[in-house]
C-alpha cells in the first residue's frame, strides 16, 4: 500500500471509526460490537463446544462442511477443524492419523489389527481458550476475544507475522494463503450470531459436537457440562480451553 | 475469495507434507517461520556482539582492543541497518508493518521490538558514533571540498569547536553513552531471545534459559564477526596486524565461549534430567533431523573446536602468522556455528508436531522471498554497507591526517 | 557548567524528531489509528457479516415439511438435511438458483456406515464387499427413514462380523442364543431392548468345569473357585474367538 492509498483509506476509515468508538462503551480489553443487529447483546454469552468422543464415526462431514461455509482452502494443508483418529496398541504404542487429510474415503473396510485394543476419533478444532495464548503474542492487537468469548482474527489488520500460529499449542491456526493473513475456527460467529448453529454442528449426523452458551441457564452445553467427565486438551497450558471433551482417553494431545 | 492457491506454495507444502514422520496436527505441515526469521537472530546477534566488544575499550579501559573499537562500532551499525530487513520481508504484509508502532498490544512480546530496535540505532549506536567521529567530521568537512564538504558538514552538524575541552565532552559523552549502551545491547538480543523463549506451547523454545543463551551467543558472535573482519581488513591492505590486540579479542572470545557452552549445555541436561513430556520427541528430532546441523556443526565444529583452538593458543606459544590463521579459522567456525544455532532454534522448533508425536519437514525455496537468495543477500548487505562506511568515515583517518589530534 | 556547543546543536536535531514524532501523533495523525479497539469492532461486524452457506434444519423444515417429519420419525432424526444434501443456503433464497444434490450413491452412505474398526460400537455399518456390493443403497432403504427392507431373522443379519469371527473358532456350533438371551423387540428396536449377556461364571461353567455333563462339555477346563476371583468369564475371555485373546 503505497501513502495515498494508506491516507485515502484513512481518510475513509475515520469517520466510521470515530462513529464506532463513541458508540463503544468501555470494556476491559474486549472488543465491543457498537453496530450489531438490535437484537444480539454479545455480553449475553460465553460461547463454546462440547464434544463427545463416544459419539464421533469419523465421517468428516464436519470438515468439508466448515471449509464450504468459511471459504477454507480446498488444499489438505489448511484446517479449521480436522478428524483424528487414535489406535492403541496392546504394547501401549499408539498410532494416530489425520483422517481429513485424505484425498477420498477408502475403497474397503480398513483391515481389523488384532494387536489394537482401543480405537476411536477425537474431532478437533480451535479451543476458543478463555485465556487465549495467540491473542497474547499479537504485537499489533488484530486476533482479540470477542465479549462472548470467541477468539477472531482482523483481516485488515494482520500483518501476518505468524506469531499466533507458533503460540497456538493446538495447531488451530494456519496463514491462509489468499489472504496472507491468520485464520482460523470462529465457531462461525456469522451463523451463532444469528442464532444458527456452527456448519460443523449442524452437519454432524451423531451429535458428538454440542454448541452452546456458558452462560445460559437451560442451555444443553450447560446440562453437557453438567453431565459428563470433562477434560480439556493440554490443562498444564492454563489455556483454558472451552471446547470441553467428554470421554476423552488420556492418550489424545 | 474462492481461488487455488499458487502452484509453488503447493508444490512445497505437498513436498513437505510426504517428508512427515509420526502424526503432525494437519496446519502444522507449513513452515511459518523460515529462512529469513534464522537470519534476522543472527544479525541482531552480531549487532548486539560487536557492540559490547567496543564497550570493553570505553568503559573499562581495556587498551589493547582500542585498534578496533570504530570498526566494532561501524560493524555493530552496518549490521543494525540490515537487521530488521527479514522481518520486514517475512510478513504477509509488510505495508502494513506499521501498525506494529500505532497499535503496539502490550501483552506482546513481539510489539516491543520495534521500539527496543529503533532506540537501540537511533538513541545509542547514531550518537556514540557521532561523538567518536565529530572531530574527523569537522576536519574532513575542512579539508574536502564540494560534495564532499558538504556531507561531512551535514555529518558534524555543522559544529566546529575542536578545543580541548569540546574533545574532552565528545569523549565523555560517548562513555555515557556506551554505559547506557550495554544494558541496551544486552536488552536488544535478550529480548529477541524472549520472543521464543516465552512461547509455552513449544518446549524447544519455551526456556528460561532462551533470553541469555541468545544474549551470550551474540557476544560470541559479534566478538568473532569483529575479529574475522580486523584479520580480513589487514589482509586485503596488507597492514600489519596489533597481536596484543588479536590476543586480547581471542581471550574475550575464549570466556564467551565458555559462558556460552556452559549455558547451552546446563540448558541440555536440565531437559534431560526433568525428562518431560516432549522429552521423547526432542531426542527423536535432535538425533534425526538436527544432528548434522546441532551436533555437528553447531557443537563440535562451531564450539568445541574454537573452544579447543583458543585454549591451545594461549597454553601453547605458536608464531604470529599461526596464531593468525587460527584466530582466523576460529573465528569463521564460530560465524559458521552461530549460524547454525539460530537456524537450529528457530527451524527445529518447527521440525516437530506440538501434538509431540512426530518430526516436520523444511524444505527451503531457492528463489522468491523467503529463500536461499534473500537469505544470501541479507548476509551479503552488512558488508557493503560496511564497506561504503569505511570510505566515508575512515577509521584511521585521524593517523594521517591529523596525528597531533588523534587520540 | 556551560553546554558545548554540539550538545546544541545535537540537541536541535534531536527536538525535532521528538517534535515531528509528537506532532504526528497528537495532531497530525487520527487518535483511531492508536487503538485497536474500534478496528476490531469494525472486525467483529464484517465477521457477522459474513454469507451463510448452510442454510439449517429449521429452513428447509419451512418447504420440506414431509421429508422432514418423516425423518423426524425415524433414525436419521437428529442428521441436519445438509449433512447428505451439502450447504443449501443458496438454494434457501431462491430455490431456483441452485439444487441440492440428492446422492445416491453408496459412497454417500458409506461415509458413515462402512465399516471402520474406530466408530463407536453399536455404530451400525456394513462391510461395503460383502454387504450387496454394487447395488445402491437407497434402492433398498429410505434414507429419510432407514429401516432394513425386512426384520432380520438371523443375527447374522446385523452381527455378521462376530458370526464370521466365531465361525474360525472353536465355538463356531454354539447358537447365539446358548449364551445372550434375545428379546423379540430386538429386531425392531435394538437399541431399546438389548440381549443379554452371561452374568455369572456358571454359564461358561456348563462346559469348562472338571467333570461336566453337557454334551459339548470342552476340554479345556478350569476350577471356578480358583480362577479369576470374581470376575465374570467374558471380562477376560473374548467368548467369540476364545482362542485369539490372551
Amino acid at each position: 500500500m503505497n501513502k495515498r492509498e494508506f491516507l485515502k483509506d484513512a481518510i475513509l476509515f475515520f469517520p466510521a471509526a470515530a462513529t464506532l468508538q463513541a458508540l463503544a462503551p468501555a470494556a476491559e480489553g474486549k472488543a465491543e460490537p457498537a453496530k450489531t443487529p438490535a437484537d444480539y447483546d454479545a455480553t449475553k454469552h460465553w460461547y463454546g463446544m462440547g464434544i463427545d468422543v463416544d459419539k464421533c464415526i469419523g465421517c468428516n462431514r464436519c470438515v468439508e462442511a466448515c471449509k464450504a461455509e468459511n471459504d477454507v482452502p480446498d488444499e489438505p494443508f489448511f484446517f479449521r477443524t480436522w478428524i483424528e483418529r487414535y489406535q492403541i496398541h496392546e504394547n501401549g504404542e499408539t498410532r494416530v492419523e489425520c483422517i481429513s487429510t485424505r484425498a477420498a474415503l477408502p475403497e474397503q473396510a480398513p483391515p481389523e489389527d488384532p494387536t489394537v485394543v482401543r480405537t476411536f476419533f477425537v474431532p478437533k478444532l480451535c479451543n476458543q481458550c478463555a485465556h487465549p495464548p495467540c491473542v497474547q503474542v499479537c504485537p499489533v492487537g488484530a486476533t482479540f476475544q470477542t465479549q462472548d468469548g470467541v477468539v477472531l482474527v482482523d483481516e485488515k489488520r494482520c500483518i501476518g507475522c505468524r506469531y499466533c500460529i507458533q503460540a497456538c499449542p493446538y495447531g488451530a491456526r494456519y496463514l491462509n494463503p489468499r489472504t496472507k493473513t491468520a485464520d482460523k475456527c470462529t465457531f462461525c460467529y456469522h451463523r451463532v450470531t444469528e442464532g444458527l448453529l456452527p456448519a460443523c454442528v449442524e452437519v454432524c449426523p451423531t451429535e458428538a459436537r454440542i454448541f452452546g452458551d456458558l452462560k445460559g441457564k437451560a442451555d444443553r452445553l450447560v446440562r453437557f457440562h453438567r453431565v459428563n467427565q470433562i477434560s480439556v486438551l493440554k490443562p498444564d497450558l492454563n489455556t483454558e480451553p472451552k471446547v470441553l471433551y467428554a470421554q476423552l482417553d488420556g492418550e489424545v494431545r | 475469495m474462492s481461488g487455488a492457491i499458487p502452484d509453488s506454495l503447493n508444490e512445497q507444502l505437498s513436498h513437505q507434507l510426504s517428508q512427515v514422520v509420526g502424526f503432525i496436527y494437519p496446519n502444522e505441515v507449513e513452515t511459518q517461520w523460515a529462512i529469513l526469521i534464522v537470519v534476522y537472530p543472527y544479525l541482531t546477534g552480531i549487532v548486539a556482539g560487536a557492540f559490547i566488544l567496543a564497550s570493553l575499550v570505553k568503559v573499562f579501559n581495556v587498551v589493547e582492543v582500542q585498534p578496533i573499537y570504530r570498526l566494532a562500532l561501524l560493524t555493530a551499525l552496518s549490521f543494525m541497518l540490515v537487521a530488521g530487513m527479514p522481518l520486514q520481508l517475512h510478513l504477509g504484509h509488510p505495508e502494513r508493518a506499521y501498525e506494529i508502532f500505532f497499535t503496539p498490544q502490550p501483552t506482546s512480546a513481539m510489539a516491543m521490538f520495534g521500539f527496543v530496535y529503533l532506540w537501540y540505532l537511533l538513541g545509542i549506536l547514531l550518537i556514540e558514533i557521532w561523538f567518536e567521529y565529530r572531530h574527523q567530521l569537522v576536519l574532513m568537512a575542512q579539508q574536502s571540498r564540494g560534495l564532499l564538504r558538504g556531507i561531512y558538514g551535514a555529518l558534524s552538524l555543522y559544529s566546529k569547536d575542536v578545543s580541548p575541552e569540546a574533545l574532552a565532552f565528545d569523549h565523555k559523552a560517548s562513555k555515557l553513552i556506551t554505559i547506557v549502551g550495554i544494558p541496551s545491547a544486552f536488552l536488544l538480543h535478550g529480548y529477541v531471545g524472549f520472543i521464543f523463549g516465552s512461547v509455552k506451547a513449544n518446549p524447544w523454545w519455551g526456556s528460561v534459559l532462551m533470553p541469555i543463551v541468545f544474549l551470550m551467543s551474540a557476544i560470541v558472535s559479534g566478538i568473532a564477526m569483529v575479529m574475522f573482519l580486523y584479520i580480513l581488513l589487514s589482509l586485503v591492505r596488507n597492514e600489519k596486524l596489533d597481536m596484543r590486540c588479536l590476543d586480547k579479542i581471542g581471550l574475550f572470545l575464549l570466556v564467551a565461549i565458555i559462558v556460552d557452552f556452559t549455558l547451552e549445555a546446563l540448558d541440555y541436561i536440565h531437559r534431560l534430567y526433568q525428562s518431560e513430556e516432549s522429552i521423547g520427541i526432542l531426542t527423536q528430532l535432535v538425533s534425526s533431523k538436527l544432528f548434522l546441523s546441532l551436533v555437528v556443526v553447531q557443537l563440535l565444529l562451531g564450539m568445541l573446536l574454537p573452544l579447543l583452538i583458543l585454549v591451545l593458543v594461549r597454553s601453547v606459544r605458536f608464531n604470529e602468522e599461526l596464531r593468525k590463521l587460527l584466530y582466523f579459522t576460529t573465528s569463521l567456525l564460530i560465524l559458521v556455528g552461530i549460524f547454525s544455532m539460530r537456524w537450529n532454534v528457530v527451524i527445529g522448533g518447527q521440525l516437530y508436531s506440538k501434538s509431540l508425536r512426530g518430526l516436520m519437514a523444511y524444505k527451503m525455496e531457492i528463489t522468491g522471498i523467503e529463500s536461499l537468495l534473500t537469505a544470501l543477500a541479507l548476509l551479503a548487505l552488512p558488508f557493503i554497507i560496511l564497506t561504503v562506511l569505511f570510505r566515508l568515515l575512515p577509521p584511521r583517518w585521524m593517523e594521517s591526517h591529523a596525528p597531533a589530534a588523534a587520540n | 557548567m556551560k553546554l558545548p556547543e554540539q550538545v546544541t546543536r545535537l540537541g536541535i536535531v534531536i527536538a525535532a524528531i521528538v517534535a515531528v514524532v509528537l506532532l504526528l501523533r497528537l495532531v497530525i495523525l487520527p487518535e483511531t489509528l492508536f487503538s485497536a479497539r474500534p478496528h476490531q469492532a469494525a472486525a467483529v461486524e464484517r465477521e457477522m457479516a459474513k454469507p451463510l452457506r448452510h442454510a439449517g434444519v429449521a429452513v428447509c423444515r419451512e418447504c420440506h415439511a414431509e421429508q422432514f417429519e418423516l425423518k423426524y420419525g425415524g433414525k436419521h432424526r437428529n442428521i441436519g438435511c445438509e449433512n447428505c444434501h451439502g450447504p443449501a443456503a443458496s438454494h434457501a433464497a431462491d430455490e431456483n438458483a441452485a439444487k441440492p444434490p440428492l446422492p445416491r450413491e453408496r459412497e454417500a452412505c458409506l461415509a458413515c456406515h462402512g465399516y471402520d474398526s474406530s466408530r463407536p460400537n453399536g455404530f451400525p455399518q456394513v462391510d461395503p464387499l460383502e454387504h450387496r456390493p454394487r447395488k445402491k443403497c437407497v434402492s433398498c432403504h429410505d434414507p429419510h427413514d432407514p429401516v432394513p427392507p425386512k426384520v432380520p431373522t438371523e443375527c447374522t443379519g446385523c452381527h455378521g462380523r462376530i458370526e464370521r469371527t466365531k465361525a474360525m473358532s472353536t465355538h463356531a456350533l454354539l447358537p447365539c442364543a446358548s449364551c445372550h438371551a434375545v428379546d423379540e423387540r430386538h429386531m425392531t428396536e435394538p437399541r431399546l431392548a438389548l440381549p443379554t449377556k452371561p452374568d455369572s461364571r456358571e454359564v461358561c461353567g456348563r462346559c469348562h468345569v472338571p467333570g461336566a455333563t453337557d454334551p459339548a462339555a470342552s476340554k479345556v477346563t478350569v476350577d471356578l473357585t480358583a480362577h479369576g476371583g470374581t470376575y465374570v468369564c467374558w471380562e477376560c475371555h473374548y467368548a467369540h474367538l476364545p482362542e485369539g485373546r490372551k
